[in-house]
């Protein structure tokens, strides 16, 4: 018990007296995650629009592909990454291996899956008859479909929370692609990891919390967001 | 018809084997009420997809003020609203959802407020302008669709059974409403329902769908009176419907055979005719048996009563008078005859009222 209760209190002695190498990693973390989410967003809500509201041939399978991507393993994803940003891979010429970006397109090719999948049901749960009538109000294609994204903003901020959740939580690709280089792609997930091995369960103690309280902040952030109930 | 604001021709909409819809033309004028009436699954809210320009026909065309549509649609819904059954409302306050159409037509702040303000009021819904949609009753949520609809002041206006969701009052009060809204509009309207009061109480004109095909079209008051066919006269509330066969006619008046009674009625018909007898329960009035007394009925026929049901605030009498014929009769005459199943009176019709069908 000893061993949580002094790791606890160097964490809070780490976090509040601004200890630098912590701040970078969390850093670290927020930028990489928070770009990967971004990413999965853009890419997801396109493709949970035009599977929604343009039904394409092939849709179930389509969207059976993204509800099994949601249990994608990140360590086959990490793999997959890896081989393909090796110096002898296919876009091993680009050089991004061991570097944030690789870090990125792994937590995005991760995260994309979930926020695709919950974005189609959340614009699935909306009334169709409802595009029907925003149609008939006389709207265009964008605008039907932005008041349509809006209807379901409080499903589809839970996409974008799972999305994120995705994304920093991980630690297997992360280490496997960025390498875990201090300074440049070591992230709160793969440097707990490391001081763990180090027996330094202070420190990983410290970046577990930070971890949580980013977590706690960001999903808190989108609840309130999200049960704001703001109508303009 | 120059005058068609809003037209169909030769359209025709198949889903798989089945034809859901086939009019060859119809149309309607500014300021015109249409009344569709037709049973469920006749093809009406189809009918206002393809008006609306929100579902492609098989085949055949809309037409807008005579001209074939054609070219992007946005801007021929711009000058279209419709409402629904469901009131299909945004998670947004009254005003913003009454403000909708105008926001989407790029519509400046000001003259949207000014507009929106006027049609809640219309509506009955000035008070419920800051209250977010999600908490209105049936009554406020389709009031609601039908100013955002009206606020745009369309040039054609679609209304797909708005009434058909809301309990008896609140759809009376609406129905009221609506009908001095559409008094003023300059909208060409088509309004499509089940129910028949409906259709009375706001049609200028009437078409009655059924199975896809426009089976009659004419006045509210010509298609009550002189239904085209069997199953038209079902529908809009002829009960009586009985085969029989024209004797002799004479001075326009024919004698018609419907088992071994004769009844008059007047009609284009010729002897020999097979025709079906058609009698709206309303226009039988029911006497005493042996009753001689002065009428202007030409119809006098003896009947036992077969059946009582209450029918609102009316009393609905099956008789037996050789064929089924079912009255409409107040409760006071129920009481005043003290009728009861078995009882036999006499059924008096004028030859006016009895419409033939030659089959």
């Amino acid at each position: 018990m000893d061993l949580i209760w002094d790791g606890i209190k160097e964490a809070v002695r780490l976090i509040f007296t601004g200890d630098a190498y912590v701040y970078e990693v969390a850093l670290t973390s927020l930028y990489v995650s928070g770009t990967a989410t971004l990413i999965a967003v853009v890419i997801g809500f396109g493709i949970a629009s035009l599977l929604v509201f343009r039904a394409p041939p092939g849709r179930t399978l389509a969207l059976s592909a993204f509800n099994a991507g949601m249990a994608l393993p990140p360590v086959a994803v990490g793999l997959l990454v890896a081989i393909m940003l090796w110096r002898t891979g296919p876009l091993g010429a680009l050089g991004l291996l061991f570097s944030p970006t690789a870090i990125i397109i792994a937590q995005a090719v991760i995260a994309t899956p979930v926020v695709t999948a919950l974005s189609v049901v959340a614009l699935q749960s909306v009334n169709p008859r409802l595009r029907t009538q925003i149609l008939a109000l006389g709207a265009s294609r964008w605008q039907a479909g932005l008041l349509l994204f809006r209807e379901a903003r409080l499903s589809l901020l839970a996409a974008v929370m799972a999305g994120f959740g995705a994304a920093i939580s991980e630690v297997g690709a992360t280490i496997m692609v960025g390498g875990n280089i201090r300074g440049s792609t070591r992230t709160l997930t793969s440097a707990t990891v490391l001081e763990v091995q180090h027996g330094d369960f202070e420190t990983a103690i410290a970046f577990s919390l930070i971890l949580l309280a980013i977590i706690f902040a960001v999903v808190g952030t989108l609840t309130v967001l999200q049960q704001r109930r703001s109508v303009s | 018809m120059s005058e068609s604001r809003i037209g169909l021709r030769g359209v025709l909409v198949a889903k798989g084997r089945n034809t859901v819809l086939d009019i060859e033309r119809l149309d309607v004028r500014a300021g015109e009420v249409l009344a569709v009436v037709g049973p469920n699954g006749a093809g009406k809210s189809t009918l206002i997809g393809v008006l609306g320009l929100l579902e492609k026909p098989t085949r055949g065309e809309v037409s807008f003020e005579g001209e074939p549509v054609s070219g992007p649609y946005l801007a021929y819904r711009r000058r279209m609203a419709v409402v629904f059954q469901e009131p299909l409302l945004l998670e947004a306050t009254v005003e913003a959802n009454v403000t909708t159409g105008l926001v989407l037509r790029g519509v400046p702040r000001e003259e949207r407020r000014e507009r929106a303000r006027r049609w809640m009021e219309r509506f009955g819904i000035g008070r419920l302008a800051g209250r977010s949609a999600r908490t209105l009753s049936g009554g406020e949520a389709q009031r609601t669709s039908l100013a955002r609809a009206l606020v745009l002041e369309p040039e054609v206006l679609l209304l797909d059974e708005p009434f058909a969701a809301l309990d008896e009052p609140t759809r009376q009060g609406l129905m009221d409403d609506l009908a001095r809204v559409l008094g003023e509009s300059g909208a060409a309207t088509v309004l499509v329902t089940h129910d028949r009061n409906e259709a009375l109480r706001l049609g200028d004109r009437l078409a009655v769908l059924m199975d896809g095909r426009i089976r009659q079209e004419g006045t509210p008051q010509g298609i009550f009176a002189a239904p085209a066919d069997e199953e038209v006269a079902a529908f809009v509330g002829t009960e009586t419907i009985a085969p029989g066969r024209v004797e002799e006619v004479a001075d326009g008046l024919a004698s018609v055979k419907v088992g071994e009674r004769m009844i008059e009625a007047g009609g284009d018909v010729a002897a020999g005719d097979g025709v079906l007898v058609c009698v709206r329960p309303e226009d039988v009035t029911i006497g005493p048996a042996g009753d001689g007394g002065p009428t202007s009925a030409r119809n006098r026929l003896p009947a036992t009563v077969a059946r009582i049901t209450p029918a609102g605030p009316w009393v609905r009498v099956e008789l037996d008078a050789g064929f089924p014929l079912v009255a409409l009769i107040t409760k006071q005459s129920l009481d005043e005859l003290s009728l009861a199943p078995g009882s036999a009176v006499v059924a008096r019709l004028k030859a006016t009222a009895v419409h033939l069908i030659r089959r």
